[in-house]
């Protein structure tokens, strides 16, 4: 058994130490809304946060989160960040097939946290490890911009 | 060009048309704890037996109204992005005068009634959903309107006629007023009008107008559920460990290190696609399949299976295409020789894999006496018959739920339904309870069905003015639909129509066209936008080289060749000149202008594009895009799909865009050396759409061909070089 500091409760986890995060969270927890893409930290659909940083769940094993704070996309609605993150991403229609927004919002909220106003190379930077295959990325580009109006 | 699909989808699960009106309604209640107005239309079936026919409701056919005023629409295609399940509730939304606030998307499972209209089988492909069923879902939806009006007319004891409706309510003439879900009950005791008079389009309220999905926020927030995602009690998930190269079998194999995982239940042979074998592992999660098939040691047998070589194929098409193939086009090439200009191509272009964000993955729950599948199907009537065929069942004992897919862009409109059949074959194998089939994204780089690698080459005669002459043309590749069910309409006069479509036309040029089609031991599948991938690239990268031999602007010179009998393509043309600013801006120093336009899926996208090189590398700045798909029915969906595709077509310009095989296996593993566009590499993309009330047609491909052309064409002006092999690379240009 691991404990795992998931949204703010500890939750106990039957899976080996070296079970990605993503996975513990996506069979052991039922907790669907972080997304498997490519197993290896390429496609950053599996974001989640630790500690406040945006990490690549599907290669961090849970024996590395030990003592610290897992965040997932379904707290984010009750984040006043991420809330207007996925306002922003309703207001510009940005999602197509979706599977890529649960790491586009996680990435694009942890931004925000620590630069309000990102410019498009901030934007490049923070979010050029996040693939969306449907090409999204101009609407996200605009979103983020958005959620940071309505946050400044 | 119907009746070959006859047999497939004759194996479909009728509607349940037989069911009594009473039943219907109460297991509608029970069902979904509301009212069901459900609708079976005998025209969207061709195959219908008489029977089937006769029946005029059948449960959640079409639409739900439900008692809190809901309206949900089944939806007759897969949903993955291309936003379908937000337009076709507009075009139920607009005939039934609803609000859209009362709208609901559903995708409707494997079933004949949800055929395409124009195809007579359940599909998602051709950039369709739209064009082919708008009349279909507008009809729906006035065909409901028109019954609760009468239900109200009765209800008040006045004329239909003195009954109107209101964004989800019915009004009477003297005040009266209903909301459709309190009237849904009685309106289905109406009988369904034959014919209806639908909208004049002046009078729309949501087709042409910018709206927003209806998936938004839970696309937003992880609330969606994909195929991915669902799960049954205890169902376990199974990893396969598939042989090195196409077909291969498992020689042998030692499970032991496998079994020793804790959570890894069962190791099992399992049959795989193209007649190999592989090794299944079966457990309690993702991660211990993996690590039980990483502990996997297997021997294969791959002695009976051809072994490709990129390389080598690569010269043999180069070879190949210095011959005449089967003919395509005819025209006169006796000038060619004399002419005093020439140009002389050769183009390559590789394997390219669909890589949609949602790996590949497919539930199975198999039992004695029934089968049921979840999965993200673009083609539920193949896929419907293929577990039939697999799991040697009745086709009336299987069920197949159409699941939210995360993109799929092809690769889940396959003809030998390979990774559903495979599915099946691991729970036939494991025979211990519902099993979900996950491939890894290396499983999904790696499993073939790519866009298929071709070479073209060019022998264009030109006079001294830049006049085409004779074109001579050669096209090497292999086939996407040999061998296929759809092999006897697609494969015209020996040619594969998907290969050869998008030459030629729009332009009146001498083209004499053959094609050869190669056989390789890899499988093949359309790609977005299909054979325009490739032929977009080749026609508008040469008519751009022609139009700088003839010294004349490339627009200007496109529309000399055009003539006066293509509106819609120098519409879209000079749309995107227009709101580019092409010719009239001056651009930032080291930037170039390139045009292109394709017609494909009946719609016409233009591209003027600005681009500049940095450090020899390619680089695209800007996109504005002209479109002519007549009625544009949600201009946001549109703008969005034309920017996706844009994106999409970078992505096979830049270095590392390509699938590569080395004796027989595929070298590229991952994201990491299989390149895909980024948010750094995502141009602005601004797109103007051509006003029209004609029919739509096409958008989730079409955006694609042009932008990759326009993108050369503009490189070519800033370097000088033609650039003629995808991925892009000015050292070997």
């Amino acid at each position: 058994m691991v404990t795992l500091n998931i949204n703010g409760r500890d939750m106990q986890v039957d899976a080996d130490p070296s079970t990605p995060i993503l996975w513990a969270l996506r069979d052991n927890l039922n907790m669907t809304g972080t997304k498997f893409g490519c197993g290896a930290a390429l496609c950053g659909a599996c974001t989640v946060h630790l500690d406040g940083n945006p990490v690549r769940s599907c290669v961090t094993p849970i024996s590395a989160a030990a003592g610290q704070k897992i965040t997932t996309i379904e707290a984010m609605e009750n984040d006043k960040v991420g809330k207007a993150v996925q306002d922003a991403w309703v207001r510009n229609d940005v999602p197509q097939c979706g599977y890529c927004q649960s790491g586009q919002v996680m990435s694009a909220t942890a931004l925000l946290r620590t630069n309000k106003a990102p410019s498009d190379a901030d934007i490049d930077g923070a979010m050029s490890g996040n693939v969306c295959r449907c090409g999204t990325y101009q609407r996200i580009r605009a979103a983020i911009k958005d959620a940071a109006k309505t946050l400044a | 060009m119907r009746t070959e699909w006859i047999d497939h989808a004759a194996l479909v699960r009728p509607p349940e048309g037989g069911m009594s009106r009473r039943s219907f309604m109460k297991a509608g209640a029970v069902a979904t704890s509301g009212l069901i107005l459900g609708f079976f239309m005998p025209g969207a079936n061709k195959f219908a037996n008489a029977q089937q026919a006769k029946a005029v409701h059948a449960p959640n056919a079409f639409l739900r109204i439900a008692p809190d005023n809901s309206v949900t629409v089944m939806v007759n295609r897969l949903e993955f992005g291309q936003g379908v399940q937000t337009s076709l509730p507009m075009l139920i939304a607009e005939e039934l005068d609803a609000d859209w606030t009362q709208m609901r998307g559903e995708l409707a499972p494997a079933g004949a009634a949800y055929a395409d209209p124009a195809f007579g089988m359940q599909m998602t492909g051709g950039s369709g959903s739209i064009a082919r069923s708008f009349m279909q879902y507008r009809e729906i939806g006035a065909k409901a309107r028109a019954m609760l009006i009468a239900a109200a007319a009765e209800q008040w004891k006045v004329k239909p006629e003195q009954v109107t409706t209101s964004q989800g309510f019915l009004l009477g003439p003297a005040g009266q007023k209903a909301s459709y879900g309190s009237l849904a009950d009685a309106a289905m005791k109406q009988p369904m009008p034959a014919t209806v008079a639908l909208k004049d389009p002046k009078d729309f309220r949501y087709i042409g107008k910018p709206v927003k999905r209806l998936d938004a926020r839970v696309k937003s927030n992880g609330k969606q559920q994909f195929g991915i995602d669902f799960t049954l009690p205890g169902a376990k998930v199974a990893l396969v460990a598939r042989a090195p190269v196409f077909g291969g079998k498992v020689g042998k194999f030692d499970a032991t290190k496998a079994l020793a995982i804790k959570g890894v239940v069962a190791v099992l042979e399992v049959l795989t696609d193209r007649g190999g074998s592989g090794v299944a592992v079966i457990a309690d999660g993702y991660w211990p399949a993996k690590q039980g098939r990483d502990a996997l040691v297997i021997d294969w047998n791959t002695s009976a299976v051809e072994k490709v070589s990129s390389t080598k194929q690569m010269a043999d098409f180069r070879a190949l295409a210095k011959t005449p193939g089967v003919s395509a086009m005819k025209a006169d090439i006796s000038k060619l020789a004399g002419a005093p200009k020439k140009i002389s191509a050769v183009y390559e272009f590789p394997y390219l894999a669909h890589a949609p964000m949602e790996p590949l993955n497919c539930v199975v729950d198999l039992k004695a006496d029934s089968c049921t599948v979840w999965a993200g199907s673009q083609f539920q009537t193949f896929d419907h018959a293929a577990i039939a065929a697999t799991s040697g069942l009745k086709p009336e004992q299987v069920t197949l739920h159409t699941m939210m897919a995360g993109g799929g862009f092809g690769r889940r409109a396959v003809p030998t339904s390979d990774y559903v059949v495979e599915a099946v074959n691991v729970a036939k194998a494991y025979k211990g309870g519902p099993v979900k089939v996950i491939w890894s994204r290396e499983d999904d780089i790696k499993g073939g069905y790519y866009r298929p690698s071709h070479v073209h080459r060019a022998d264009i005669g030109l006079d001294a003015k830049g006049n085409i002459l004779a074109w001579d043309h050669a096209i090497v590749g292999q086939s996407i639909i040999s061998g296929t069910p759809f092999e006897p309409f697609m494969v015209k006069n020996g040619v594969d129509s998907t290969m050869v479509e998008g030459m030629g036309a729009p332009y009146n040029v001498p083209l004499n066209l053959t094609a050869h089609m190669a056989k390789a031991n890899v499988p093949v599948l359309w790609w977005r936008s299909v054979g325009s991938t490739h032929t977009a690239f080749v026609m508008e990268t040469l008519i751009d080289e022609a139009a700088h031999i003839a010294k004349m602007d490339p627009v200007a010179y496109r529309k000399k060749l055009m003539g006066d009998k293509h509106q819609r393509h120098v519409a879209a043309l000079d749309l995107a000149v227009e709101r580019s600013g092409y010719g009239k801006r001056k651009l930032p120093k080291g930037r170039a202008w390139g045009v292109a336009m394709h017609e494909s899926f009946n719609t016409v996208v233009a591209y003027v594009v600005e681009a500049s090189v940095t450090k020899g590398v390619p680089r695209l700045h800007k996109v504005t895009a002209g479109v002519h798909c007549n009625l544009a029915v949600n201009p946001l969906t549109i703008e969005a799909q034309v920017q996706g595709a844009a994106l999409m077509a970078l992505g096979t310009t830049l270095p590392g865009a390509a699938i590569t095989l080395k004796d027989g296996v595929v070298e590229q593993q991952n994201f990491g050396d299989y390149t895909v566009a980024r948010m750094s590499d995502m141009p602005h993309v601004d797109v103007h759409i051509v006003a029209s009330n004609d029919a739509p047609t096409g958008m989730g491909e079409p955006g694609l061909p042009p932008l990759a052309p326009a993108f050369a064409n503009a490189i070519f002006k800033v370097t000088g070089k033609r650039l003629r092999k995808l991925p892009f690379d000015l050292k070997t240009a």
